[in-house]
């Protein structure tokens, strides 16, 4: 855990909205874990004054400039823009500096992921899946679902395929892959593989969703959450998610910049009355910019 | 040879209050450096002026719901509801850690009642490695109608004198700033027997959603602090310099050594940094290495003459 003092190596537009920017980072390979995510600030300024947090996306080494140099450690992240934050990240260049602090928080359990494993992902809450993706041993056995509004927030299908995972798409809109929710496609994987373990992130609604299947299934889940938080490193309290058993006398109020932003679904107070009594009102996973 | 001398001369950075003497004026505000051990992996503990701790309540609380945080014009809003694990979690759990360097550990607490006040000081009276309590009274007094005990000159005299009588350490009152006249607030706590007194704690306010017309905060009010809001901080320590002998801490808004310094100017003998470390985890080794950077340039050989040099 450090906050280094970086520069932007790239920033493309991968999908109309969605941005993947590859920072410098040293010993991000060595440190990074699946799950994990960074403290990004984006410029010295005021506005934004705090940093927001966004999941790793991957941590890869690329050539140096010269023979002479070792190769250059980075890890990218993908973001949508979708307030002032992002904005002013979507027109970052080559050279221009951030701040980048971590990598933070815990990241998913890979002992789960010895037999069949389902990536749920919705819409940008794949970010974190894809290192999952990447260390699972045997590629063969784990299945990505992907789901989102539209084709447009269908993102790195092909780089989940590269790794030799299979991959499921679908669009609440039909306009790529199956008709309908990620849910839909989640619930006949199992009927499938009813062994395998779920590991998902994404909005709130569909975490819900997904919780209630592997619930009603039997199925382990592990899930990416978000909250807004101002230090990342558990100190603000402002994150806090309400743990299993929790109640007002009892508080078990977990961190989700420390003790998650990957929780066991078991851990967690889930509650199917909506009354804003359970885990949090978020939009879904620890990877992206809810300014 | 100019050179070499510039190199060899140091600052006299220490300062004392009320007994406490710090290496330096620079210490986190309560409730933005959690029990210390959460930004140890990044700044040097031992580099601080002191440590202060999260508040700190005879019971361990649960804090409001979420979202408790949001971001406003430079700065942030916080409705956190003072969640902490309670006084004998911190004792057994906590202390330990802190207790490893070098540097005064600051305890922030606060109650319900006066009398939970005066329980928790007496508590960590006898507790070794507390240097000093700092005593927040900007709660709700549960069993006067929820009256912010801070806000009530009386109520704020009553209380402080029950736990002056429950301690000798080093006390600091730690003042809320949403009051009419500061001087009237901070004269009662003094004469109550405080032996410093700390503010501003945070500045109430609110934001909505336009799109869905709610509160960004789930408990709809909440706490204004950052960049935003230190000119504020700035007269209102002005203005208990002016009224109480006692020293004070200056606290809103600091994430450079030039707003520290604004502080120390118009009389407070150290500061608190508080938004500012959530911003950028090293915000206080920087301020300090710039404070000393500063009175080398400016040939100021002991920051305490910077201390109340405000001229007007």
């Amino acid at each position: 855990m450090k906050n280094h003092k970086t520069i932007v190596l790239s920033n493309q537009e991968i999908s109309p909205g969605y941005f993947r920017m590859r920072i410098l980072a040293p010993d991000y390979n060595r440190l990074a874990r699946p799950g994990q995510f960074v403290m990004f600030r984006v410029q010295r300024s005021l506005l934004p004054l705090l940093r927001r947090p966004f999941g790793i996306f991957r941590a890869g080494f690329m050539p140096a400039d010269c023979d002479t140099m070792p190769p250059k450690e980075f890890i990218e992240i993908i973001y949508k823009v979708v307030g002032s934050g992002t904005e002013i990240m979507q027109g970052l260049h080559h050279g221009d500096p951030v701040e980048l602090l971590g990598p933070l928080g815990a990241g998913f359990d890979l002992n789960l992921t010895s037999g069949d494993s389902m990536l749920v992902g919705g819409g940008i809450g794949l970010v974190p899946l894809y290192m999952l993706a990447e260390s699972i041993a045997d590629p063969s056995r784990a299945e990505v679902l992907i789901g989102g509004r539209s084709r447009d927030d269908i993102i790195m299908v092909t780089e989940f395929e590269r790794l030799g995972v299979k991959t499921f798409v679908s669009t609440e809109d039909g306009s790529l892959g199956d008709v309908g929710l990620v849910t839909h496609v989640l619930e006949q994987r199992l009927e499938q593989k009813p062994k395998a373990r779920v590991f998902a992130c994404g909005p709130m609604p569909m975490i819900r969703a997904v919780e209630k299947i592997c619930r009603s299934k039997g199925v382990q889940l592990q899930v990416s959450m978000e909250e807004l938080m101002a230090c990342g490193v558990g100190a603000c309290l402002g994150c806090v998610i309400k743990g299993e058993g929790h109640t007002s006398e009892k508080p078990n109020f977990l961190c989700t910049c420390k003790v998650g932003p990957v929780f066991n679904a078991s851990d967690l107070a889930w509650n199917d009355c909506d009354s804003g009594g359970d885990v949090s009102d978020g939009d879904g996973c620890g990877c992206g910019d809810k300014q | 040879m100019k050179r070499r001398e510039k190199i060899d001369k140091t600052v006299h950075l220490q300062v004392d209050i009320a007994g406490i003497r710090l290496k330096n004026p620079i210490m986190p505000a309560s409730g933005t450096f959690g029990y210390g051990e959460e930004y140890a992996p990044y700044l040097d503990l031992n580099s601080l002026g002191a440590i202060v701790t999260k508040g700190l309540s005879l019971h361990p609380k649960a804090g409001n719901n979420t979202p408790r945080v949001c971001e406003t014009v430079g700065g942030m809003l916080n409705a956190i509801g003072l969640q902490n694990v309670g006084i004998e979690h911190f004792i057994y759990q906590k202390m330990p850690f802190l207790k490893q360097f070098d540097t005064p550990v600051i305890v922030n607490f606060f109650g319900n009642t006066q009398e939970e006040y005066g329980e928790v000081a007496a508590r960590l009276d006898e507790l070794p490695g507390v240097a000093g309590l700092e005593m927040n009274i900007s709660c709700p007094n549960v069993k006067h109608g929820g009256i912010v005990f801070g806000t009530d000159p009386k109520a704020a005299f009553a209380t402080v004198a029950a736990v002056r009588k429950k301690t000798s350490k080093p006390l600091i009152v730690k003042l809320t700033p949403n009051v009419t006249d500061i001087q009237v607030t901070a004269r009662a706590v003094e004469e109550a027997g405080a032996d410093a007194i700390s503010l501003i704690n945070t500045l109430t306010g609110m934001a909505v959603d336009v799109k869905t017309r709610r509160p960004r905060l789930a408990n709809t009010i909440g706490g204004l602090s950052g960049p935003a809001i230190r000119p504020i901080a700035v007269r209102l320590v002005h203005q208990v310099v002016q009224a109480v002998k006692v020293p004070v801490i200056g606290i809103g808004g600091i994430s450079r050594a030039m707003d520290a310094l604004e502080f120390l100017i118009v009389g407070a003998t150290a500061v608190q940094v508080g938004t500012a470390n959530f911003v950028d985890p090293n915000a206080m080794a920087t301020i300090i290495a710039d404070l000393e950077t500063f009175c080398l340039a400016e040939g100021v050989d002991d920051i305490n003459e910077l201390i109340g040099s405000l001229k007007v």
